[in-house]
């Protein structure tokens, strides 16, 4: 299988503070992945440097043949400015960006897809609602349109369903089962394993270093998940005050 | 006295009038888009500050050559992009935010044009600079702001989609294409442009009210956001005029008079406006069927 995107001894941080620390992995093509770990694991960080919002300081990231600018990412809290006038219509259409940019126009065709994306997340009869006056759920179901708009064939989503009802996580969950089955690449970062587990055939187990990569049955063991979360005890989360340059080998 | 008299014939009867009418009325078209975009972008105060950076630039322009209009406007233009480009560029490429970086260059910019004014002594001809002569518009002041407007005017039909992604959601955009920044950079370029054509008629430190106050008047009487730039430009337009009007019937001055005329249209909006206003808040109507 090809691969998608190739982490060779990643470091990811915050002023030289590792956050994500020397990860060598490889996602194949069509992958559906999940990212687990505990709070300030890197999982995070880990989408934004492969979206290219953080460069790396350490290792690389190939992406073999995508495009930063091509990657559909949904950031964990979106920056949506909700006093603007903008209509829910308008909003997810942003997802055609890539494809009409500053001056293309909205084809028939496009409009056909903006309906059955709207459509598709329940946001049928919602076109001419200003985003100002959706609630949570409903918004994170239009980011889900938009995203659906960019027609990426690499999909970053940062806890999607926090905060979401049983129907908006169902409706949500199977457009990234359609976008698995259509052969796109999604990267999800978890905290639910139970859902981890029903859905996602590959994990990625983070605490700010891997702990462990590959099929969700043997990543999610108790004693990698000991390791990752600390087995009752607290992990060292916090950074170390007088921490001194990093001498692992690559 | 007769509409006519009140309405009509000051501009018909004087020259100078009629100049007015079209100088405030060639600003206020590019003033509408310009003060909607700022107030949607929370930029309501980055006029402001533009406002007070292109001041040392007109001075310099006023020290070399005098009350020479292209002198002036140049070097307001230079002093304005300096800084907002500066700032702008400091914002992206450093971790501090813009409010902060165009604070600390306007202030020096600021700081600078009065230094330049006082050593050059106390002139009169300067508070041209400060306060604008919109009875006194020339041909090539006239042609200057009209020229300005065309070019706002345009670059906002180009740059449209991108002010728009980038107010809505700059995160969204940055991950999809790099304008973001390109249209930011441009959009204020456009604001620096239009106050520095604003200048010439109101001054450098009164231009900044014929864009942000009917934006603000707006935003009280409509949510659609190409309803909210033409009722702007329309409470521009208005407020030039009648501002020229009270101007000419009460011997007021005349730049003072449009500012403070669109002034009195906010604070009508403040409490009248259907939108938000005083009024509406106080009065809520019935709810409706859920």
């Amino acid at each position: 299988m090809r691969p998608q995107l190739t982490f060779r001894d990643l470091t990811l941080g915050y002023e030289r503070h590792p956050a994500v620390h020397h990860l060598t992995a490889e996602v194949p093509e069509g992958a559906l992945l999940a990212v687990c770990g505990p709070n300030g694991a890197g999982k995070s960080t880990l989408l934004k440097g492969i979206c290219g919002a953080l460069k790396p300081i350490g290792g690389r990231i190939d992406r073999h043949g995508v495009a930063p600018q091509e990657i559909a990412y949904l950031p964990q809290a979106a920056e949506v400015d909700l006093g603007f006038p903008i209509s829910v219509y308008d909003l997810v259409a942003m997802g055609l960006w890539r494809r009409i940019g500053l001056f293309g126009g909205v084809a028939a065709a496009d409009r056909a897809r903006i309906e059955a994306a709207l459509a598709a997340v329940g946001l049928t009869g919602f076109e001419r609602r200003i985003v100002g006056t959706l609630s949570g759920g409903q918004l994170q179901r239009a980011l889900f349109a938009r995203l659906m708009l960019q027609d990426a064939r690499l999909i970053l989503l940062d806890e999607p369903f926090s905060a979401l009802d049983a129907t908006t996580f169902a409706d949500l969950l199977g457009i990234i089962r359609r976008w698995h089955a259509e052969g796109r690449t999604v990267l999800a970062v978890l905290h639910d394993l139970e859902c981890v587990r029903a859905v996602f055939p590959l994990t990625l187990l983070l605490a700010r270093r891997p702990i462990a990569f590959g099929p969700t049955g043997s990543v999610l063991q108790p004693e990698t998940l000991a390791r990752a979360y600390g087995d009752g005890h607290r992990w060292q989360e916090a950074w170390a005050a007088g921490a001194t340059d990093c001498t692992d080998a690559a | 006295m007769s509409p006519y008299d009140l309405l009509v014939a000051p501009f018909a009867e004087f020259e100078f009038m009629r100049r007015a009418l079209v100088g405030v009325l060639a600003l206020a078209l590019g003033a509408g888009p310009l003060g909607i975009f700022l107030m949607l972008r929370r930029m309501s105060l980055t006029g402001d500050a533009m406002g007070h950076a292109i001041l040392p630039g007109a001075a310099i322009g006023f020290l070399f050559a005098g009350l020479n209009l292209y002198a002036m406007t140049l070097g307001g233009l230079i002093a304005g992009l300096l800084v907002a480009v500066g700032a702008g560029v400091v914002a992206r490429a450093t971790r501090m935010k813009e409010d902060a970086a165009l604070a600390a260059f306007y202030l020096v910019s600021l700081a600078l044009g009065v230094l330049i004014v006082s050593v050059r002594g106390s002139n009169v001809d300067l508070l041209h600079v400060l306060f604008g002569t919109v009875l006194g518009l020339d041909d090539d002041t006239l042609v200057l702001i009209a020229g300005i407007t065309t070019i706002t005017l345009l670059a906002f039909a180009f740059l449209w989609r991108a002010l728009v992604v980038e107010c809505v959601d700059p995160s969204f955009l940055a991950s999809v294409s790099r304008s973001g920044g390109v249209s930011h950079i441009a959009f204020l370029a456009l604001v620096v442009l239009n106050l520095v054509g604003a200048f010439h008629a109101l001054g450098t430190l009164r231009a900044v009210g014929l864009v942000m106050l009917p934006a603000a008047t707006a935003r009280f009487f409509a949510r659609d956001l190409t309803v909210l730039v033409a009722l702007a430009t329309l409470v521009a337009m208005a407020s030039g005029a009648l501002g020229l009007l009270v101007s000419y019937h009460l011997g007021a001055p005349a730049g003072p008079s449009i500012i403070l005329v669109a002034g009195l249209a906010y604070a009508a909006a403040v409490v009248a406006g259907p939108v938000g206003g005083l009024l509406s808040r106080r009065a809520p109507r019935r709810h409706l069927e859920a």
